[in-house]
This record gives structure tokens, sequence and C-alpha cells, in this order.
């Protein structure tokens, strides 16, 4: 008897559904080792996590808050990473994005609600886009690699953030505490009456519909797929390469600028250091274990916003550090990663013939 | 030459973390595997160097087990991408994941503490030349294996059989095959080994230079020597080279920020990402123009003997 590595032919559907939920639980299963050195029972810190999270509404409406976010930015690297752009500055994108808003509110305040809404969003979109579409244009001309820029820009925007709130933007009441003055009311997107959850909802909800339109309908999302899977191809067929990557990195940078936006504009009412918390990053994962479906991207980012709100409940009850989460976002990764691997191939026993 | 010398000497120092880390990442890549989880890597090595040697004393101890932690670590992205033939890219974004996350969990301890770690020793003679001994020999043991290591990478891989075996594995994993190399085994061996060099770049943080623990102290270093390999293309000598400007910059920007200039702090904190983002694009445009370029050809993708 030998175990033997077979191509699969066509992918069975429960496959798809199997590995993200075995991941998971894997994931969960590794991280627990951890929270053993820490002398913490995993099983009471999952449950803890698990009532905090998904236990009563004030904790389901805490995973929306989180999910927003979330679902905005990995819409925005759905889209680069269809086309195989790696782009992982979305962290740096929303930071420039909630700066840019945040200038808006400084520079540009105007009275009515909608007037200035419209007026953060668009140069959220800018900042957001440029950030982006400057990496894509070096990857896409000169071959630069965009996981080294984007990561570097990252970096950049959040000292260029430090550099505000610090600095020249610093409130003088907030008591040496980095951050600006609050924004006035008309500046702040408004809460829909569930906890904290605010109306940048509907701007989610509107970019994943959007996205898996695109995607399932239109012929530039087709083309998008085209470049991804083949750029080859994509040149001969007439596609022009260069404009693509710098359009759909602007597009991918703007949606995360509008994340950055939403932030700051409907939870926090001013921009702060340290605002983000790693969005950026979390948002691969759920691209990732999304498979790139906007629709999945739905609720990937529920259910990874209540990892959020249930690590930070461990951070409150059992003392460990915000960081924690990273050791299971990683876990999940990893063994998702591990299950792509039967997606393709399964393994058989295979009688040895003499 | 009072301000010259004691910046080109702090290069070198602020330097080494991210030379350990590039060559760690060149012997990786040679091998055809990606491991984008340099930064992980490099703060699992600072901690668990910084918690031997607090607990043993001994910091050599320390450089061994960071050594340890980081091939071990390294071996869940071998498996992922080298068995499983996974995202590389992912999987390394993964690893920087693990790796900062559990640093931060278990370096909860750490903060705060201070180990004496390994110190100056100057080398007779070689440290009293003029210019060239306060600059490169008046440091730590670890800076020194640093030299003795790129020298040992230029002669192992283009002057060895193990080398050549190595580069084939990396550049045409398929010949190689085909000549009874057994590539999955020659990518692990480069994987881990790599890896645990990369985590010894993370434990001179911790061990020599600042004799302290902090959370995320590789503050982008692991980045910065994943962009030195494309610079240093896949050379130990450029690495070296790259590493000293890099901690050069550094050292200048500290100097900057202790003579109490206007220029804001956070806007010098950004010039190392700038300078790399420049680089790689001088690089890429250079490259355009059709120098010599290094990178190992079959680079980021999985090998399967039966599948052709």
């Amino acid at each position: 008897m030998r175990i033997k590595r077979q191509k699969r032919i066509g992918q069975p559907l429960w496959l798809d559904l199997a590995i993200p939920v075995g991941g998971l639980l894997m994931a969960f299963l590794a991280s627990g080792v951890f929270l053993v050195m820490m002398g913490v029972s995993p099983i009471e810190a999952y449950r803890e996590m698990y009532y905090s999270a998904f236990g009563d509404s004030y904790g389901l409406s805490e995973c929306m808050v989180k999910a927003i976010p979330l679902a905005m930015t990995a819409i925005a690297l759905m889209l680069s990473f269809k086309m195989l752009i790696w782009n992982i500055g979305a962290e740096g994108q929303i930071f420039m994005g909630a700066i840019a808003a945040t200038a808006a509110v400084r520079y540009f305040p105007v009275e009515g609600h909608w007037t200035m809404m419209t007026i953060m969003g668009i140069s959220a979109i800018i900042a957001g886009g440029i950030w982006a579409a400057f990496a894509g244009y070096l990857r896409a001309r000169w071959n630069v690699n965009e996981i080294i820029t984007t990561l570097m820009m990252n970096y950049i925007a959040i000292h260029l953030m430090d550099y505000f709130v610090y600095g020249p933007w610093r409130d003088p009441s907030s008591l040496g505490f980095p951050m600006t003055a609050p924004f006035p009311e008309t500046a702040k997107l408004v809460p829909i009456g569930w906890g904290r959850v605010h109306s940048g909802i509907f701007i989610a909800l509107a970019l994943i519909l959007l996205a898996w339109w695109v995607f399932k309908m239109t012929r530039w999302g087709y083309e998008i797929r085209v470049i991804g899977e083949n750029p080859k191809a994509a040149t001969f067929a007439g596609i022009d390469y260069v404009k693509n990557v710098v359009v759909v990195m602007f597009i991918s940078g703007a949606i995360a600028g509008l994340a950055g936006m939403s932030e700051v504009a409907g939870l926090q009412g001013r921009l702060q250091h340290g605002f983000s918390g790693g969005f950026g990053y979390t948002a691969i994962i759920v691209a990732w274990l999304s498979r790139l479906n906007p629709l999945a991207i739905a609720i990937v980012s529920f259910l990874m916003g209540g990892l959020l709100v249930g690590g930070e409940s461990l951070q409150i009850v059992m003392g460990l550090p915000i960081a924690s989460t990273l050791v299971v976002q990683g876990c999940i990764l990893f063994f998702i990663l591990a299950g792509e691997f039967f997606r393709r191939y399964r393994i058989v026993l295979v009688k040895e013939e003499i | 030459m009072e301000i010259i010398v004691p910046i080109l000497a702090a290069a070198v120092r602020s330097g080494t973390p991210i030379l350990y880390a590039t060559l760690g990442e060149i012997i990786t890549e040679k091998g055809g595997v990606m491991n984008l989880g340099l930064e992980g890597l490099m703060l699992l090595g600072a901690l668990s160097g910084f918690a031997v040697t607090s607990s043993t004393g001994n910091p050599w101890l320390g450089v061994a087990a960071a050594f340890g932690i980081g091939a071990f670590f390294s071996l869940f992205h071998a498996v992922v991408c080298i068995t499983l033939g996974g995202n590389q890219v992912v999987s390394g974004l993964a690893l920087t994941m693990l790796g900062t996350g559990t640093t931060a969990i278990l370096g909860i301890n750490y903060v705060g503490e201070t180990i004496k770690g390994l110190t100056k020793t100057t080398i007779p003679f070689l440290g009293e030349l003029p210019l060239v001994g306060p600059v490169f020999f008046d440091h730590d043991p670890l800076v020194y294996i640093s030299y003795a290591l790129v020298a040992f990478m230029c002669w192992f891989l283009w002057r060895t059989k193990t080398g050549l075996n190595l580069r084939a594995v990396g550049d045409n994993p398929r010949a190689a095959d085909s000549v009874g190399l057994n590539v999955a085994a020659i990518r692990y061996a480069a994987t881990l080994i790599g890896g645990g060099v990369v985590a010894v770049g993370g434990a001179y943080m911790s061990i020599s230079y600042s004799h302290m623990w902090t959370e995320g102290m590789s503050a982008g270093r692991g980045w910065i020597a994943v962009a030195l390999v494309i610079f240093a293309i896949w050379h130990p000598a450029r690495a070296a080279f790259g590493s000293y400007l890099f901690g050069g910059v550094e050292a200048c920007q500290l100097r900057i920020q202790a003579a109490g200039t206007n220029i804001p702090a956070p806007l010098l904190l950004m010039l190392p990402y700038i300078l790399t983002i420049t680089v790689l694009l001088v690089i890429s445009v250079k490259k355009g123009k059709g120098i010599l370029f290094g990178a190992p050809a079959a680079l980021g993708t999985p090998f399967y003997r039966e599948e052709r």
C-alpha cells in the first residue's frame, strides 16, 4: 500500500465549504496551543470570544462595526488579486483616505451634511486611489515588485498620519493625545440605531453588490479576470495591460480610502493615532477566505469581525494583547493554504503491483 | 572625520540585522522558494534570542535558539509551499502574522527587562587601522560573523558542488531532478537554514543592538530585506553594501533627531521606506535596459516531478 497524490478533474462543491471550515477549526486548535502556553484555558477563551461577539445584540452590532471596513477593504483587495497584482498596501490606502477626509473637514468645511460627505468621500477616493495607482504604475510599467512598494507605502502613510496628529492637526484641548479635534456633526456618518453601526454599512453593501455585478455581468470584469489568468494572452487580445493595472489599482486604493473615511467619519469622529488596527492586513485573509467572491466577502467579513471583537474582549477579560488575534489569523491562512492542496489533488491509497 | 567615522560605524551596526535577514532570504530564494515572512521571523528570533539569553545568561545560546526557532517556523512555510504547492506570497504573509502575534503574546513577560547580551570586542591590529578600524572592526562578535557569512556564501554558492545544486534547484528544478537531485529536500534545507539566518538577524537586534525586547521591534526591517535581495541581485556582497546603506540612513536619521532640528520625527522615519521604493525603482528601470539580472528562474513556483 502506498499513498499517492492524484490530480482532481472537477472540484466537488462540498470541498468549497469543507476547506474554509476545516481551516478555521484547525486554526483554533493550533492557536489553542499558544493560549495554553500563556496559562489560559483555550475552551474558556473561545467561549468568551464567542459570547462577546455573537452572544447578544450588542456583540453582533460590534461585529457589524468591524465588518464594514473589512468588507470594503476586502472588495478593494479582491479587485487587484483577481488581476494577480498583490496589493498588500490597503492599510496605507485606508490611512490616506482617512487623512484626506480629515483634511476636507479642516480646510473645506461646509454646512450641508450631504455636501460635506461628498467632499470627504471624493478626497478619500482620490488620496487612496493615487496612493495605490502609484504602486500599480511602477509595477505595470517597470515591473517593480508591488508587494514591497505597497508595503513600504503603508509605513510611509502611517508616519504621515502621525506627523499630522502629533503635529499641525493636533487638537490643543486633547491633553497631548495624538488626535485631531472632533468632527462637526455634518461631517459624521449617521448612526442607524443599532449599537455603534453607522451608515457606512450602506456604502459597504453597495460596493459588494457593485463588485458582484461587475465580475458577473460586465465585459470589463471579464477582462480583469483574463489579465489575471494570462497577461500575455490578454495583451494579444488587445487589452491594455498597463492601463488596466493602473485603473484597477486606482479603484482598489479608492475603495480602501473610502473604508478609511468611513472609519473616521462613522466611528471615531476624528483622526487619531492607530485608528485602523490592521484592517488592511486582516482584509487580505477575508478576501482569500472568500475565494475572491463578493457575496462570500460579506459573510466572511462579519465572521472575521467576530474574531476581532472576541479578541478585544480577551484583551479586556484575560489581559491578552490585542495582537493575539494575529496568531489565529496567521494560522487560518496557513491551514486554508494547506487545504487548497486538497482542492487540486486527492489522496489515494494504491496497492503496489508486482 | 570626527562626524563621519561614528556615522559609518553606526551604519554597520544598524545594517547588520538587515544584512542577516537579506542573506537568509538569498539562501531561501536561491533554492526557488520566496519567503515573505521575514518580518515575523526576525521578531521570533529577537524574542527567542532575548528570552534564552535572559534565562541562561549566555548570549550564544540565545543566538542558537533564535536560529532554531527561525528554522522551525520556516518549516510551516516549507510544508505549505514545497510539499503542498501553496501560494508563497500568502504563506509568507501568514508567517509574518504568526510571528508578530506570537511574539506580542509571549513577549509581554520580557518587556522592560534588560540583558547584558553581546558587547563590543575590538579586533586586535585590524581595529587599530585608521578609518577602517573603527568603522568595521570595533563591534560585537555577531557583526564579525556576518562578514564571515558573506564571504562563506560567496564561496559556497559559486565554488562548491552543493552550492551549484542549490542554484540548479532554484533555476531549473526539472533539470536538477533529471540529474538525480532531490528538489524537495534541497528546497526544505534552503528554506529552513535561510529562515534560521533571518532569525539571527532578529536576535542581533535584541541581544547586541538594544539589549531589550520591545513589541514589533523589527519595524519593517524584514520587508526592507526582501527589497534588498532584489537590489543585491541575489549576491551576498551587494547585500552587505545595501544593508549598510540602509543602516546609514537609520543612523543619520537618529543623529538628525538627536541634534534637535525642526524636521518632525515622523517625516524622518519615512526615509528608509522612501529609499527602498527608490532603490527598487532604479533597479527595475535598469533591468529593463538589459542589465544582468540574477533572479532564480523558478522563484515562487512549486515543483512536482510527476507533472510535466
